[in-house]
């Protein structure tokens, strides 16, 4: 058969696999069975999960997930979980219940949606014994409740790890209990102050509409001390908050928000108390509990974010080992992890996790690093090599010997570093202190020389009465409610877009106000897509699906990037079929392929190198020569050629347009051959000078620091290459690498390396700085004329109940209602966060395009 | 009007009843995990 008239070969559609929705290996394929599976995990959930009966999950994933993966089971035994220090360290006997039920927290790796909420909590149907499980998405655990006699934990474990969510037990600890008693102490002073407000606000408007008429007395009376009593309980319990911590910045001479609004709080309270006892002048307290309330709400909103960002470094903790075997005289003993010290020897075998940074003394394995690199590319590791806590052994047994335990190893120190950044205060917020300290004297001030005005003007009560109104009148409410308010509600949208901030102040220098920002791009993974893809292709069409077919059958990212071109394509004719593909892969070379077809010749084709492929020169013809290429022969005759290189994202160029027109200086930085960076810069728009290729780790944190010097410099690269030049940066943004590694490094991160993101997180900078001027202004302007009507003497408590919670609320509506980021058409709004274990997220790995040529 | 006396009082005490059971949930932890339970009104749905 000539190749001039090959008829065109068939084959069937890629199909999916039933659990995970992605294509199946053609090599997986059984044409009888109803269900396809692409690989053995997929096929124990699905079995799991039907067996029992819960197909529901299937239509659930369907409406609420956006990524999609296959299971990712371990198959650990998971046979620690039954040993009794496990059960001392981490299970509980259920104290309320009879029949000797035990209870345990689990940390689940890779949930992802509201699917898998369900899934797990149906837990009691899929493993007899378990009596309830009840999961918390946001911190990724799993509270089970079983009965010993029933199951073990092991055997709960191994069936959590089929469904594809590996458990590890939860490091709780002291901190998190902790931080959990402090939530629902706050809870409790919400409650409180929100009854108070609400029912001393009842109370004041009978009062305001006796203040029209009159009110018989002892009703009037009544009410008053009433509020009195319920104001009191306001103040005193959730409002002394606000006195602590004005207290503490009065004793360490520093402002802080908390002190204007402790000068309102303690006025309004003292006379308020002085006037009810007196029997008659004006009481405040409706304007003082609604004060408490909002502000401890606008608190709560923010501690909330904040725990966010801790929650998700405490996790990684989590998925460091329990226990650790200590050699003493060649004898292996489990030891609970907190009792290793510095030189002590551990053995770890292959399959576990290592429990402290250190040496190998002896033993040669590959190591994976990715919980601190973010590469799932094992590493080698011999005599003498450091390995750190967290890294998983993969081969087999070494022996280490220990240099840094819990929070001395890089994880512990790791955690610490982004724990610190997140209370970092924004500078926006440390000028706002600044403000209020300023604030609080003028307005003591203000109030001297009221007090002066009407002790001359009327009597010494009046002169109280108005002295005390403006104190409690004006308030800094942008100030201590809105500022940080904001900064929080933007570092929470941004996660729900798919950007992870660490703290405010990285959003605020991203605004480049003077224009004279320096903003370095990565090249490979940001700018480009990072991995080989399919550039040109000249050929006939046919032939797309065969080469598909064949290339399914190799890893090798050359093959994978032909997959991913052609692999999606219809097949011509649906109803002939090839019986069957034959395929030699030569290391080096390329792929060999026989298909028999039915009743024809079988084909031969050749896919690969040049040099491989054979036949004549022609071949590569018109090929650009900064792209690979791959050459098709069939029955030894050239049929098509094949461009292969590192593409250009589709958005890159609008982005980097739209970020030179906001004043940044764009730049190009990367590994990369010189003149692959130069020709991907001029098809950008970018100058030559503004493109460097070629450097190494160490050239691009020179260049970073020397920028830092002169202006703010934006960072943008791998999280895991350009650490260092990522935290030398004033804002530096990671875009591919664990997440986890990247944000010790980085400022932020960005979880889908897209240029279209980076511009959204500028604009939205942008928006929220806007944001909080606007606050700014109307707290201003609402001070201006509050304190106005107070000097005049015209406020009383209609007016002051009014315009206080009218100035809280009018900044509460500007912060949430201008939206900071703008929703774009891809980015569903309802979807969960992205949870931060969620390890199924498709990151860019970059290649060196040099690397890939089968030679 | 005089009822006043009387309602005022009860009224608070019914509002205290209220706070007290909202600190009581509190306490037992239901206000823990405000994340979890949007999701499980999604996965109610499928039942």
């Amino acid at each position: 058969m000539s190749t001039n008239s090959a008829a065109p070969p068939r084959i069937s559609a890629s199909v999916a696999c039933t659990h995970c929705s992605l294509a199946v290996p053609a090599g997986l394929i059984e044409p009888d069975a109803e269900h396809q599976f692409c690989c053995t995990a997929c096929a124990t959930a699905y079995s799991l999960i039907h067996s029992c009966g819960l197909d529901a999950y299937y239509r659930l994933r369907a409406a609420t997930e956006t990524d999609k993966a296959p299971a990712k089971a371990t198959g650990k035994r998971f046979s620690e979980f039954d040993d009794p220090t496990f059960t001392s360290l981490y299970t509980k006997p259920l104290a309320h219940l009879q029949g000797g039920y035990r209870t345990a927290r689990l940390m689940l790796q890779n949930l992802h949606c509201a699917a898998c909420v369900w899934l797990i909590e149906k837990l009691p149907s899929i493993v007899p014994g378990v009596i309830e499980s009840r999961l918390d998405f946001r911190r990724g655990t799993v509270d089970l409740t079983w009965d010993p006699s029933l199951t073990h934990l092991s055997r709960i474990a191994q069936a959590l790890d089929s469904l594809g969510y590996t458990p590890h037990p939860s490091k709780d600890g002291e901190a998190q209990s902790l931080r959990t008693i402090e939530d629902r102490r706050f809870m409790k002073k919400l409650a409180v102050a929100g009854a108070c407000a609400g029912n001393v606000m009842l109370l004041a408007f009978a009062l305001y509409a006796g203040a029209f008429d009159t009110m018989q007395s002892s009703y009037e009376q009544t009410f008053r001390w009433l509020s009195l009593v319920l104001g009191l309980v306001s103040l005193l319990g959730p409002g002394r908050l606000f006195f602590k911590n004005a207290w503490a910045a009065v004793r360490t001479r520093t402002p802080h928000l908390d002190l204007p609004i402790t000068l309102a709080l303690l006025s309004g309270g003292v006379f308020g108390t002085i006037n009810v006892i007196r029997g008659h002048g004006e009481i405040y307290f409706d304007a003082l509990t609604v004060l408490v309330f909002l502000l401890l709400v606008g608190r709560f909103f923010q501690a909330r974010q904040q725990r966010w960002a801790v929650d998700s470094i405490e996790l990684l903790f989590s998925l460091t080992p329990t226990s650790a075997r200590r050699l003493k005289d060649s004898a292996a003993t489990e030891v609970p992890i907190e009792s290793l010290i510095r030189g002590d020897l551990v053995e770890v075998r292959a399959g576990d996790s290592i429990p402290a940074d250190g040496v190998v003394v002896s033993g040669a394995s590959k190591v994976d690093q990715s919980l601190l690199s973010g590469e799932s590319r094992p590493v080698t590791v011999a005599e003498g090599d450091h390995v750190a806590a967290g890294a998983v052994n993969i081969t087999s047994t070494l022996t280490l010997r220990v240099e840094a335990t819990g929070e001395d190893t890089r994880v512990g120190r790791l955690m610490k570093t982004i724990a610190d950044a997140a209370s970092r205060k924004p500078p926006l917020v440390r000028f706002a202190d600044r403000i209020s300290g300023i604030f609080t004297w003028s307005m003591l001030g203000l109030s001297a020389f009221t007090f002066l005005l009407w002790l001359l003007r009327a009597d010494l009560a009046t002169a109280l009465d108005h002295a005390s109104a403006l104190l409690i009148v004006t308030c800094p409410c942008a100030l201590g409610l809105a500022t940080p308010l904001v900064f929080t509600i933007a570092i929470g949208r941004a996660a729900r877009h798919g950007v992870l901030i660490k703290g405010g102040d990285a959003l605020q220098h991203l605004v480049n106000k003077d224009r004279r920002g320096t903003l370095f791009l990565d090249k490979t993974g940001t700018i480009t897509h990072g991995r080989m893809s399919v550039v040109s292709y000249s050929g006939p069409e046919d032939l797309k699906p065969l080469i598909a077919a064949a290339e399914r059958h190799s890893s090798h990212p050359i093959a994978r990037a032909l997959v991913a071109a052609f692999g999606d394509l219809p097949a011509p004719d649906p109803h002939e079929q090839f019986e069957r593909l034959v395929v030699r892969q030569v290391t080096g070379g390329g792929l060999e392929v026989t298909a028999f077809e039915l009743n024809r010749e079988p084909l031969h084709l050749r896919i690969g190198s040049p040099a491989f492929v054979g036949g004549n020169a022609h071949g590569l013809d018109g090929l650009d020569p900064t792209l690979t290429p791959v050459l098709v022969s069939v029955n030894g005759e050239h049929a098509a050629t094949i461009g292969l290189g590192d593409a250009i994202r589709a958005d890159s160029p609008d982005s980097i347009r739209t970020l030179q027109s906001q004043g940044w200086d764009v730049q190009i930085l990367s590994g990369d051959d010189p003149a692959l960076v130069r020709s991907v810069g001029r098809a950008l728009g970018l100058p030559d000078h503004a493109c460097r290729g070629g450097l190494s780790p160490e050239d691009k944190l020179a260049i970073v620091r020397a920028s830092t010097q002169e202006t703010t410099t934006v960072m943008v690269g791998d999280g895991v290459n350009d650490a260092a030049a990522l935290s030398a940066a004033t804002v530096g943004i990671a875009v591919a690498g664990g997440a986890e590694a990247s944000l010790a490094a980085a400022d932020m991160y960005l979880q889908r390396p897209s240029l279209a993101l980076l511009v959204d997180l500028t604009t939205a900078a942008r928006r929220t700085i806007r944001t909080i001027h606007c606050c700014l202004c109307t707290s201003v302007f609402y001070n201006a004329i509050a304190g106005g009507l107070a000097v005049y003497g015209l406020i009383n408590p209609i007016i002051a109940a009014f315009i206080m919670p009218v100035s809280s609320l009018t900044v509460l509506a500007v912060v949430y209602r201008r939206a900071t980021f703008p929703v774009r058409a891809t980015n569903s709004p309802t979807a969960p966060p992205p949870h931060p274990l969620d390890t199924t997220t498709p990151t860019a790995t970059a290649a060196r395009t040099a690397d890939l040529i089968p030679v | 009007m005089s009822v006043l006396f009387i309602v005022l009082p009860t009224a608070l005490i019914i509002a205290a009843l209220g706070v007290w059971a909202c600190m009581a949930s509190a306490s037992r932890g239901q206000f823990d995990d405000l994340d979890t339970p949007p999701l499980r009104v999604l996965s109610e749905e499928a039942d």
